[in-house]
C-alpha cells in the first residue's frame, strides 16, 4: 500500500489532498502543531476510504526536531506533501522583524528544510514524490505581500535547485502555485471566481502533477498567463504598479 | 451575497457564514436570526434570509457500526458521500430523495421521502438522533426517547428549531449496487393509479406524468417500480464485482435531456420522447442505483435549463379519499393554460407518522415550471385545487405560496409557529420562507 505524509494538515488544500489521496487507496500520515486536532479528518478519512490514518505532532518552526519526526513516522512515506504556508499581515510584517521572520520561517525555512531531509530519505531508497506548495506571490514581489512572497521565491528556488539536484534519481520533485484557492486563509476576500480555485482542484491537479510526471504547476491555466505576462513587465513600469 | 435556492428564484441579499464547528456556529448566534444551509438544494426561499450558516465544513464522518448500520455524521455530509463511503461495503441510504447531492441536516430538516415512502417512510424514519444547538449555543441530543418533543418538531421543521450539527442514521443493507426496474407504461390517469394500486408491494414506485398529454391521454404516465437486485441476478460482468458503481455506466443508458429552449412546444417533443422511450423500454431491465434514484444528477446544473429567471417547483399531496379528482383537476388546470411541466413526478405515498412531515397516505405530484406570468398565474389555481381536495405543500420545494394558503391547508404549522413563539426561537431561527409564511 502506498502512502501520503501530508505537511500542515489542519489547511484546505491539506485536508483535500488528504481526501483525494485515501480515496486513491493510500494510507494518510497527517502531521500538524497539535496533533489532537487531527483525530475528527483522521475517523473520517478512515471511514470514508477505509485507509489506515496516523496523526503526528510537527511544528514547523522546530527545526531541530525535523530528524526526530521522520524517525518516528511508522513507515516513510511514497509520497510527502508540504502545504505548511502563514500570510501573516504585510504591514505588520513591515513594522515589525519577528512578525516578518515569523513569516519568513514558516513558509521558507521550516518547508525547505524538511523537504530537505525527506529528500535524503527519498534519494537513499531511489523513489518518492515531494510536493511543496509554494505561490505565485513568489513569482515577483509586489507592495502587498512581499514579506510572505519572497519567502515563497525563496521556496519555489529551493524546490527547483532539490529537483534539479534529483534530476538523476527516481525521485520526483513537484512546485504547486495555486493561484487564489477558496479557503480559511481567503475567507472574506473578494476574489474573482475565474481565477478562484476550490482546494479540490489543487487536490486533484497534485495528484495529476504526480501521476504525469509534472515539475511545475499552476492549478488554473489562467495563473501562468497572468503570472508570465507580470514577470515579463520591466521594473521601472513594475514598480509603479498596484497588482 | 445575492444568494438562492436550487430553483435560483427567488434570490436575495444573504450574509452567508462557513462556520469550521461547532463553536464557531455558536459564535453566530445571538446576532439577529439565522438559518441552516446545507447545500442548497431546497428549490425555493427556505435556506436564504438575513443570515445563512453554511453547513459546509461540517462535513465529518464520526463512526459507523458494521452490526447495525448505524452512521453518526455531521449536517453537512452528503447522502452522495454516504453512498460513495460505504455502497462499496454493502450498505445503502435507507431512505433518499430524487438527488444525492442534498446534505444530511438538510434531509433531516425537510423529512425528505423517495421511490419507497408507501413501503418504509420518510427519512425521519431512519435517524436514531441529532445533536441540536437552540437558541442560546447549547446542544441537545434528541431523539424519540430523549427531548422527543423537540425531536418530532424537528424532523420536517426546515432548520427552524436550531441548527442541526451531527445526527446518526441507520442505513440498508443492500446485495448489489443495482436495481431490478419494472416498467408499466399506461394510457392515462386512471390506468396510471391503478398500476400505482396493484404493484403496491414494490418496495420503490413512482411515475413520470405526461402533463401535456390532454384528453383521453391525459395523465398518460411510465409507472417505474424497483427492488434492489440479488447479486444473481445481475448481467454476468457484473457479478464478481455486485457493489462497483464504476460499472453502471457501462451498461446502463441514462436518459439525454435536450438542450433547447423551453416551450410549450418543446415540453410536448420532450414528453411525447419520454414516453415512447418509456414504452419501449422492456418491462425488466437491471439499472445501476445512480439512474434509477437520480437522474438528474447526471447533468449537473440541470438547473440553468431554465434560464437566469429560474424555475419554481410546485409539489402536493392529495389524500388518498380524493385523490383522483383532485389530480385530474390540477392536470385540467395545468393542459388548459398551457404552461406545461418539463418534468412531472406521480408517487404513491403511504401512512406517515410524524408531527410537521410532508408525506400523507395519498397521491403526491411534483411539477417543475419556468419562471413565466403564466406559471406565476396558474400557481394560485393550482394551489386552490389542492386545498379544495384536502391536500396539503412540501416546503422544501415552495417559493411562492402565501401564508394564508399554508395556514388553510396546514394547520400544524400554526402550532409550531405558537411553540417557537413560546421557546425564543422566533428571533433566532428565521428563513426568508419562514417570514413569508409567518412562522
Amino acid at each position: 500500500m502506498s502512502s501520503v505524509l501530508i505537511l500542515g494538515a489542519r489547511s484546505d488544500i491539506a485536508r483535500a489532498c488528504a481526501q483525494h489521496y485515501a480515496r486513491q487507496g493510500y494510507a494518510v500520515q497527517l502531521a500538524a502543531r497539535d496533533a489532537a486536532s487531527l483525530e475528527a479528518d483522521a475517523t473520517d478519512l478512515h471511514l470514508r476510504h477505509g485507509v489506515p490514518v496516523t496523526c503526528h505532532a510537527f511544528d514547523v518552526l522546530d527545526t531541530a526536531s525535523f530528524a526526530g519526526f521522520i524517525e518516528a513516522l511508522p513507515i516513510l512515506p511514497d509520497t510527502v506533501i508540504c502545504a505548511v504556508g502563514f500570510m501573516g499581515d504585510q504591514a505588520e510584517s513591515e513594522r515589525d522583524p519577528q512578525a516578518a521572520a515569523l513569516v519568513m520561517r514558516s513558509n521558507y525555512e521550516g518547508p525547505s528544510l524538511i523537504l530537505s531531509l525527506l529528500a535524503d530519505r527519498f534519494a537513499e531508497r531511489n523513489s518518492g514524490t515531494l510536493v511543496g506548495i509554494s505561490s505565485v506571490a513568489g513569482d515577483r514581489g509586489r507592495a502587498s505581500n512581499y514579506v510572505y512572497g519572497s519567502a515563497k521565491a525563496g521556496f519555489t528556488a529551493f524546490l527547483s535547485g532539490l529537483r534539479n539536484r534529483l534530476s538523476r534519481t527516481r525521485v520526483q520533485v513537484i512546485t504547486v502555485k495555486p493561484g487564489f484557492v477558496a479557503t480559511r486563509m481567503t475567507e472574506g476576500m473578494d476574489l474573482n471566481p475565474r481565477l478562484t480555485a476550490q482546494p479540490d482542484e489543487v487536490a486533484r491537479a497534485i495528484w495529476t502533477a504526480q501521476d504525469k510526471g509534472r515539475n511545475v504547476i499552476y492549478v488554473r491555466g489562467i495563473w501562468r498567463l497572468v503570472m508570465t505576462i507580470i514577470r515579463l513587465l520591466p521594473e521601472a513600469l513594475f514598480k509603479k504598479t498596484s497588482l | 451575497m445575492d444568494l438562492s435556492g436550487w430553483g435560483r428564484y427567488p434570490h436575495q441579499e444573504t450574509r452567508l457564514s462557513t462556520p469550521r464547528d461547532a463553536q464557531g456556529v455558536a459564535a453566530l448566534l445571538g446576532d439577529g436570526p439565522v438559518i441552516a444551509r446545507g447545500s442548497g438544494r431546497a428549490y425555493g426561499d427556505p435556506a436564504i434570509g438575513a443570515h445563512a450558516v453554511s453547513t459546509r465544513h461540517l462535513n465529518h464522518m464520526i463512526a459507523f457500526d458494521d452490526a447495525t448500520g448505524e452512521l453518526v455524521a455531521e449536517s453537512g455530509v452528503t447522502l452522495g458521500e454516504i453512498m460513495d463511503a460505504f455502497l462499496p461495503r454493502g450498505w445503502f441510504l435507507s431512505v433518499t430523495p430524487g438527488t444525492k447531492f442534498v446534505s444530511l441536516g438538510g434531509a433531516i430538516a425537510a423529512d425528505v421521502h423517495g421511490k419507497n415512502h408507501h413501503s418504509e417512510g420518510s427519512f425521519g424514519v431512519f435517524v436514531d438522533w441529532f445533536d441540536l444547538m437552540g437558541a442560546d449555543g447549547s446542544v441537545t441530543r434528541c431523539s424519540r426517547n430523549d427531548n422527543a418533543d423537540l425531536f418530532r418538531w424537528t424532523l420536517g421543521g426546515m432548520g427552524l428549531t436550531g441548527i442541526i450539527l451531527r445526527a446518526a442514521i441507520r442505513l440498508k443493507k443492500v446485495e448489489s449496487g443495482w436495481i431490478r426496474q419494472t416498467t408499466i407504461a399506461t394510457r392515462n390517469l386512471d390506468e396510471a393509479l391503478a398500476a400505482f394500486e396493484q404493484t403496491y408491494d414494490a418496495t420503490y414506485s413512482m411515475a413520470w406524468i405526461d402533463c401535456a398529454a390532454t384528453g383521453a391521454k391525459m395523465g398518460r404516465s411510465i409507472v417505474m417500480n424497483g427492488e434492489h437486485a440479488t447479486r444473481d441476478e445481475l448481467p454476468p460482468l457484473a457479478r464478481p464485482r455486485p457493489l462497483d458503481t464504476a460499472l453502471h455506466r457501462n451498461l446502463s443508458v441514462p436518459f439525454d435531456f435536450p438542450g433547447f429552449a423551453l416551450n410549450p412546444w418543446s415540453i410536448r417533443a420532450f414528453n411525447e420522447l419520454y414516453y415512447f422511450k418509456g414504452k419501449r423500454t422492456p418491462p425488466t431491465s437491471i439499472v445501476g442505483l445512480d439512474s434509477f434514484f437520480y437522474p438528474l444528477d447526471a447533468i449537473r446544473n440541470w438547473n440553468r435549463i431554465y434560464g437566469r429567471k429560474g424555475f419554481m417547483q410546485f409539489q402536493c399531496v392529495v389524500p388518498l379519499e380524493s385523490h383522483a379528482e383532485g389530480l385530474r383537476a390540477i392536470l385540467n388546470a395545468i393542459t388548459r393554460t398551457g404552461a406545461g411541466s418539463f418534468l412531472a413526478v406521480l408517487k404513491r405515498f403511504g401512512p406517515q407518522d410524524s408531527r410537521l412531515s410532508f408525506p400523507m397516505e395519498g397521491y403526491t405530484l411534483a411539477l417543475d415550471f419556468p419562471l413565466t406570468r403564466r406559471s406565476l398565474d396558474l400557481m394560485p389555481e393550482l394551489d386552490r385545487i389542492t386545498a379544495d381536495h384536502g391536500g396539503r405543500f412540501y416546503l422544501a420545494k415552495d417559493s411562492r405560496m402565501s401564508a394564508d394558503t399554508l395556514r388553510r391547508t396546514d394547520p400544524r404549522w400554526q402550532a409550531f409557529a405558537e411553540m417557537r413563539r413560546q421557546q425564543g426561537l422566533t428571533q433566532a431561527f428565521a428563513s426568508a420562507q419562514s417570514e413569508r409564511l409567518g412562522l
